[in-house]
């Protein structure tokens, strides 16, 4: 299982970043999320992948029976995607705005603030 | 009682964004709030100095949670001192806010974002824990993309898009290298890491995680070749904005750098020394020429940013005490220097309507105040004697020539020189030239009373010249800081009390 989702970890960086070359501001927020998302997979993917083995700890036991899956990279990643979720919301707002602003959504258009 | 000083400087802010919210209908009570929270946060910060001084280092285990099972919260003298200084800015900056903010930002929670700032940056400095270090990273990121793009113009919407993108892809860069390093050693608490790391045979496995982090705090703190963000973002919004944007954001990223290369990387810093020397080298370089080709004030001052960050990732590529030493002393100073120079850019918009150097001129008759405020701060970034920057570059220069690294130190002080240049250039054009007649600039209607924006520039410009007359204090306290940064050990017994000893 984890050599099937390192490739697809690949292949959603390499996805991000050519989308993150393209020319289209839209496709650069396209690429941020699929980056992003292959940043969340290898945090999840991190502690190892464990099918059916949660760490639940039966009644009256005081340690869940192992092997069992990490349960730490689950909680950060949930944290990662809700951050992720929220400042991906703000960057699409945002990039309506200087859409309307600049009225192109061609990133060479966006070169008034630059040297 | 003494461990709880450490969270004053982050509890406090966060106070203030839930007074000020629940504020929301009363702008008086936005500017009363904003400017009383951050003297607050500044005032608990000196104690945390006080308390950190005293007893080396202060840890929390928040949550009743032992190392390394959950998030702990470290305060050694480095991390103080940067919260003191920080906060000191967040003070002064929320003063001059008072008269350039206008209602229409203060309406779109203008203070409350500012204090999320504050929180976000003390958090990051205080906080002893990988993934707790991104949440904080983040805090402070939400908070400067909506000060940044808030006022709707097309210059902030565009150089806040700019900003935004590639800090979002230096936070995927060091979320990917968190993960990787717990993949590997099993923790996210920075001192377990150190400890896990130092006990490894070898330790060339973190290799690939210690890179996505250089990436991304070197992109953070805008070094050589990930700086391109700054410039062109940083002059875009209100200068309080940027002020403090200069002032603190970039220093974060440069903490950040070396609070993973002195506790968690030790093992490995020798592979990657090379590598820092070069791009400090090269940040400073690029950074100056910049500068130099630029005639616009505050697209200047960005540029500075960038060379300077240069000096100060230098003190850490030597990695002597007096180095380090010198790279903290030379953070205080920047901080306070560049905050100021900021500031006193938003002066010339508020008298002139614009800091374009083509369009300015004669500020030194018509407001010999402001050019003596001006020409304190400039020459001591340019490094002129007695003031602060002085010191900086000289402490910094001599540590490279106490490790014999000509070509670091040949670079630091030609890039003195091209400072000193461009700060020149800045000081000719905007207040000994004739007002330029041709150019017709609408002057803003001013905001508040002017003086709200003079006095925290007179009081950061007389603590350079405080820093530089009689700075031994701080530079004996950047020396402590150092020995403890040169001491792993001592980090991670403070966090972690029953591991053993770290085999040297």
């Amino acid at each position: 299982m984890e050599p099937l989702i390192a490739l697809l970890i690949g292949i959603l960086f390499a996805a991000g970043i050519y989308s993150l070359l393209r020319r289209s501001i839209v496709k650069l927020v396209i690429g941020i999320v699929l980056i992003s998302q292959g940043a969340n997979l290898l945090v999840f993917t991190s502690g190892g992948l464990l099918a059916g083995r949660p760490a639940l700890v039966k009644a009256g036991a005081t340690a869940p029976p192992a092997p069992f899956g990490d349960p730490l990279p689950q909680a950060m990643v949930l944290t990662a995607i809700v951050i992720g979720f929220g400042l991906t919301a703000f960057l699409l707002a945002l990039v309506c705005r200087a859409h309307e602003a600049v009225g192109d959504d061609d990133i060479n258009a966006f070169d008034n603030t630059d040297t | 009682m003494n461990a709880y000083a450490l969270l004053f400087p982050i509890l406090i802010p966060l106070l203030g964004v839930v007074t000020l919210l629940l504020g929301a209908r009363s702008l008086q009570v936005q500017r009363i709030g904003g400017v009383v929270f951050a003297a607050l946060t500044f005032a608990a910060s000196l104690y945390l100095v006080f308390v950190v001084d005293q007893a080396d280092y202060v840890v929390i285990q928040l949550g009743g949670w032992e190392a390394p099972f959950g998030i702990s919260m470290v305060a050694d003298r480095f991390s103080a001192v940067m919260v003191a200084v920080s906060s000191f800015m967040g003070i002064a900056v929320a003063v001059y806010a008072l008269s350039e903010i206008d209602d229409t930002r203060l309406r779109k929670f203008f203070f409350p974002l500012y204090l999320v700032l504050i929180f976000g940056v003390n958090g990051a400095f205080l906080t002893g824990d990988l993934f707790n270090l991104y949440v904080w990273f983040e805090v402070m990121l939400i908070a400067s993309f909506v000060l940044m793009s808030m006022g709707g113009e097309k210059g902030e919407l565009e150089g806040g898009l700019k900003y935004v993108c590639l800090n979002l892809l230096s936070s995927m860069m060091f979320l990917a290298g968190a993960g990787i390093l717990y993949g590997k050693t099993g923790t996210l608490n920075m001192a377990d890491i150190a400890y896990q790391l130092a006990m490894a045979e070898n330790a060339d496995w973190a290799l690939s995680s210690s890179m996505l982090l250089l990436v991304s705090f070197g992109l953070k703190a805008g070094m050589f070749p990930f700086f391109f963000w700054l410039p062109a973002s940083y002059h875009t919004p209100p200068s309080a904005v940027s002020a403090v944007f200069a002032g603190l954001l970039t220093k974060v990223g440069v903490y950040a750098l070396f609070r993973s290369y002195t506790l968690m990387f030790v093992p490995l810093f020798p592979h990657v020394q090379e590598i820092i020397l070069w791009l400090a080298i090269l940040t400073m370089i690029t950074g100056v020429l910049g500068a130099a080709s630029h005639f616009d004030m505050r697209r200047i001052l960005s540029f500075h940013i960038v060379s300077q960050i240069g000096y100060m990732v230098l003190g850490l590529a030597f990695m002597t005490p007096l180095a380090l030493a010198a790279a903290i002393f030379y953070l205080v100073h920047h901080i306070i220097v560049k905050t100021n120079l900021f500031l006193v850019s938003g002066v010339v918009i508020r008298l002139k309507g614009s800091c374009d150097l083509a369009k300015v001129g004669g500020l030194c008759k018509s407001a010999p105040w402001l050019a003596l405020l001006f020409f304190i701060p400039a020459f001591s970034l340019g490094g002129i004697p007695p003031l602060s920057g002085f010191w900086a570059k000289f402490a910094v220069v001599k540590a490279g020539i106490g490790i014999e690294s000509w070509g670091a130190v040949t670079a630091a002080l030609l890039v003195g020189v091209l400072t000193l240049y461009s700060m020149t250039k800045i000081w000719a054009e905007a207040f000994w030239k004739q007002q330029p007649d041709a150019v017709a600039v609408e002057v803003p209607k001013p905001v508040g009373h002017l003086a709200w924006m003079v006095i925290p520039i007179a009081v950061l410009s007389i603590s350079t010249i405080v820093i530089g007359l009689f700075g031994e204090p701080l530079f004996a306290f950047s020396e402590r800081a150092a020995a403890q940064l040169l001491d792993p050990q001592g980090y991670i017994s403070a966090v972690l009390p029953t591991v053993a000893e770290v085999s040297p």
